[in-house]
């Protein structure tokens, strides 16, 4: 990580406190003020013949002697950096908005109009540089403005491209046809939707580009195109420094350590500038020495009925125990998945129902031991199969789940490498995993696609991903969990993206697979009414932990449900009977922030039987009447009208 | 608010040889005051539908009228005014909003662009609308970013509100959100409907939601009105086997703990 932080974390924006900023800010500052204050100081004198000290050598009233007019070329230096910076930057401005006009105005112009802007641009861009600087000079003339109008137009179509890019985003969204629906005018459209949106990139850009334009006007100069006696700029002093190279050497030293002075100090503020944008995009997080360790599950292990239980229940497949995932957050550990215990038993369908960010599939990702980057994973126990996991890295865990878990990601299109066929995909795993051979691979892998009912499977084998559908798509992937009859299919939001009739299909196959191969699976939906009719037990989660683990058949009797969540999930959901006449039941509030610790039970601020120990205390998951779990002070099931002790007096 | 009628509307897509309907002969009414449902599986024109009568999108032929007015006249209309004809939310709040603006800037431009109140006057309707949609107005200093998408949702309703459209056409605007948000904003379109007499066309592909909200019901396949009729007695007793496919096929929670799917399965010969 760039950036080193003192003192306790505070707010997140602020001034830029990476060092390499602030190098890049305090040589700035040296470069302003030479360039308000040194002309004021030192003009006259920079310019003034002493015929008595011609072409001295460095002394200690010249400390980098003079030239061939008897001037000192330190002075001459640090007046030359108010002309040399004004240049370059309004060359770069000016390249600058021509490039955002060009590339950015189509936008809100329409189809046609960025059709003709973009080839425009591709056209401009093809120019060699020097040719347009060339063609410039000789249309205008040697002279400051050439020089200055030269550099803008070889800068122009690269800004042109950039903006073109950027701001080809902005004219898709939604927002943009929102505003034009609106009848917002097209100036507006532009000054308040695209620039606003593609801004920051330019300007980082921009700032870096000045730096390479100091070194481009420079170059001019020196080959006596760009700055004309008897003005003078970097470039100029460079060019006569060099006549006399051979009796003072120093005399190129000093223009030439300012030109790069001056570029490294642009390059330098463009770069910090892109890496506070990147740090704001991806959210800062505290280094690790003071995040500490990952934190872990406090609850103490089983109690004795569970311990137990365990022993007298058939061997689980999966066996997970004090789950918790983390990732390095601004002010700490964020915790989206906390103390997450349960088994699969072989064959079982298990579905894990949760609202967008209550960690459904980061738990999956963990367990399938495919945690994105920086996840801290910890837990008391994980066993799959009898082999224990923790304590392995995720790559040695990830061998010995091998073949013997599936995995159907949430997102078909990405799951799938868009370059290879899909039946060479398929094959990858049996050549491997298996150690079959290309041929006996292939034919597994047309088998597999038969299987999941894609028709003509040989012929689609050697298809790529994007020719084939979206629910093909999806049946591909679940072919592809099942081709190493894996004893676990673990598939996240497998039908999300689909069709009703699509959905039941590749539900009904999943279904069909799993009794006949005997396999488990784990079955991740923010929609309650598909875990209905392929689990046979179903997992809530809310807000990183498990609150209730219950048969699916209760799903059908609403008033056996124990947690205050789950039944106002499974009362939510509008279907085909529920009254019109009345407001459809709805959970008040949002749940809370991860990135903060949570004290007490996460569901209380929205739960309309809370009591005060539920806001002090987490509720721990255990052992319910209704033959699952439950983490909840006061369960509303129907048998449970002694479970919510003193809540009028307390009150909600 | 206003009756929309949509006669043998065509959109085509593609050049000569590859050129393919969309819509292809869509007719419907939409009765001042009302929510009409349209339903189909996706691909089956439904968005191209609403962006033709929102004007995003051009119509190959066919005829568009708002109270007599031709929506798919394009010359010499003013922009200000088309817009307060026709206002389109979209699916996914996350994107319908520009994230450089505030909540309260957001529905402002809505204001400033059809009519010229006060900042004071501005400020009192920006916080009568975050109420109609059931905001605090504390929310109008915020970012989307800072919001969740439930609120998104609403804040892009109550800046569709802010011009007084005479027609709203909402493509799947629940379908982005949690199940527990997607009940809170069908309640919300429900009152406001009720509230406001809107005229509106809701698109979804949830059959469930829009038993719930529509008063009727057109169902789409492969660009064309297959069945159209009362919301409840089309998903009660569909006519059409397409409509029968959609409506059994949709999940239930009767089925919790039941051999349905496999059931399924066997019948359609997926062994
Ligand atoms: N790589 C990551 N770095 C930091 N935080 C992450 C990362 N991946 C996920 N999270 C956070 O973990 C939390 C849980 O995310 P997860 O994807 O598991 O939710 P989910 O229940 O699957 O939601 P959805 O229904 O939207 O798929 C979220 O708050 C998310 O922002
Ligand atoms: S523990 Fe308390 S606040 Fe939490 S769900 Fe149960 S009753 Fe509600
Ligand atoms: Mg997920």
């Amino acid at each position: 990580m760039t950036n080193r932080r003192s003192g306790p974390p505070k707010r997140r924006s602020g001034p830029p406190r990476q060092p390499m900023a602030i190098i890049a800010v305090c040589m700035l500052g040296v470069l302003v003020l030479l360039a308000v204050f040194a002309p004021v100081l030192w003009g006259e004198e920079a310019v003034a013949a002493d015929p008595d000290a011609i072409a001295l050598p460095p002394s200690g009233e010249h400390p980098l002697g003079t030239d061939k007019l008897g001037r000192d070329i330190l002075l001459r230096t640090l007046v030359a950096t108010r002309l040399s910076l004004v240049m370059a930057v309004a060359a770069t401005l000016m390249g600058g908005c021509i490039g955002l006009a060009l590339g950015a105005l189509p936008a809100v112009l329409g189809t046609r109009a960025q059709r003709w802007f973009a080839s425009v641009i591709s056209t401009w861009l093809a120019f060699p540089v020097l040719l347009v600087a060339m063609l410039t000079v000789i249309l205008l003339g040697p002279g400051t403005t050439t020089a200055v109008v030269a550099l803008a137009l070889t800068m122009t179509p690269s800004f042109a491209r950039l903006a073109q890019t950027l701001s080809s985003r902005v004219g898709g969204s939604e927002y943009l046809a929102a505003a034009r629906m609106l009848g917002v005018s097209r100036r507006r459209q532009f000054t308040r939707y695209v620039l606003p949106n593609i801004a920051e990139p330019v300007i980082v850009n921009v700032t870096t580009s000045i730096g390479g334009g100091l070194l481009a006007l420079s170059s001019l100069s020196f080959l006596g195109v760009g700055v004309q006696p008897p003005d003078f700029d970097w470039g100029r002093l460079l060019s006569e420094g060099f006549g006399q190279v051979y009796n003072s050497p120093v005399a190129a030293i000093g223009p030439g350590v300012a030109v790069v002075f001056a570029g490294l100090a642009f390059s330098m503020l463009g770069e910090s500038l892109a890496a506070q944008l990147r740090n704001r995009e991806h959210g800062r997080a505290l280094p690790p020495r003071r995040l500490g360790p990952a934190p872990v599950a406090e609850r103490p292990a089983r109690t004795p009925a569970e311990t137990e239980r365990a022993e007298t229940e058939a061997a689980p497949l999966l066996d997970v125990d004090g789950l918790s995932v983390s990732f390095p957050g601004p002010d700490g550990w964020i915790r989206p998945v906390q103390d997450v215990s349960f088994r699969i038993l072989p064959g079982e369908i298990v579905g894990v129902v949760g609202e967008s960010g209550s960690g459904k599939s980061v738990t999956m990702m963990s367990i399938a031991q495919l945690a994105p980057a920086g996840a801290a994973v910890t837990a008391r126990r994980l066993r799959f199969d009898g082999e224990d996991l923790t304590g392995r890295t995720p790559a040695e865990a990830g061998r010995v789940l091998g073949t013997r878990v599936g995995v159907v990601f949430q997102d078909s299109l990405t799951a799938l490498n868009p370059a290879l066929r899909v039946g060479t995909q398929l094959a990858e795993i049996p050549r491997v995993h298996g150690g079959a051979g290309r041929a006996k691979a292939h034919e597994m892998a047309v088998r597999a696609l038969d299987d999941v009912r894609i028709p003509d499977a040989a012929r689609r084998a050697q298809q790529f991903p994007h020719e084939f559908s979206g629910g093909m798509r999806q049946r591909a992937l679940i072919a592809m969990s099942q081709i190493g009859s894996p004893s676990l299919i673990i598939a996240d939001e497998p039908t999300t993206a689909l069709d009703v009739t699509v959905q039941r299909r590749v539900l009904a196959l999943l279904r069909r697979e799993c009794a006949e191969s005997g396999a488990a699976a784990i079955v991740v939906s923010h929609d309650v009414a598909v875990l209905a009719e392929l689990c046979g037990r179903l997992l809530v989660m809310y807000a990183g932990r498990i609150v209730e683990d219950v048969d699916i058949a209760l799903l059908a009797t609403p008033e056996r449900l124990a947690h205050p969540y789950t039944r106002a999930l499974a009362a939510s959901l509008p279907d085909l009977g529920t009254d019109r006449t009345k407001p459809l039941v709805t959970i008040p509030g949002e749940p809370p922030d991860l990135s903060r610790p949570v004290t007490g039970c996460a569901f209380a601020a929205r739960c309309a039987f809370a009591t005060d120990d539920c806001r002090t205390e987490v509720p721990v998951l255990t052992e319910h009447r209704h033959g699952g779990r439950v983490a909840c002070r006061h369960p509303q099931d129907a048998m449970a009208t002694d479970a919510a002790p003193g809540r009028e007096e307390v009150g909600a | 608010m206003a009756e929309l009628v949509i006669e043998d509307l065509v959109v085509t897509f593609g050049h000569r040889h590859r050129a393919f309907n969309a819509v292809d002969g869509v007719s419907l009414t939409v009765p001042h005051g009302t929510i009409v449902g349209l339903v189909g599986e996706s691909g089956s024109g439904k968005s191209t539908v609403a962006r033709t009568v929102a004007g995003l999108q051009r119509a190959t032929s066919g005829r568009i009228t708002l109270d007599g007015d031709d929506l798919l006249r394009t010359r010499g209309v003013d922009r200000r005014r088309r817009a307060r004809d026709v206002q389109m939310i979209f699916q996914d709040p996350y994107s319908s909003l520009n994230p450089r603006m505030t909540v309260g800037e957001t529905i402002e431009e809505a204001l400033t662009t059809h009519g010229d109140l006060d900042g004071r006057r501005r400020a009192a309707s920006v916080r009568e609308l975050l109420d109609l949609v059931r905001l605090k107005p504390a929310v109008a200093g915020q970012y989307p970013s800072q919001i969740s998408g439930g609120m998104r949702q609403r804040v892009a309703i109550a800046r569709c509100l802010a011009v007084r459209p005479r027609l709203i056409v909402a493509d799947e605007i629940t379908s982005a959100l949690d199940a527990s948000v997607q009940g809170a904003v069908l309640n919300l379109i429900r009152d406001l409907q009720r509230e406001l007499e809107l005229s509106m066309i809701f698109i979804t592909h949830n059959l469930a939601a829009v038993r719930y909200i529509a008063d009727t019901t057109v169902v789409m396949s492969r660009g064309r009105v297959v069945e159209h009729g009362d919301s409840e007695e089309i998903v009660a007793n569909p006519r059409q086997p397409y409509t029968r496919a959609l409506v059994s096929a949709i999940p239930r929670i009767e089925h919790a703990g039941t051999d349905h799917l496999l059931r399924f399965a066997d019948e359609e010969g997926l062994r």
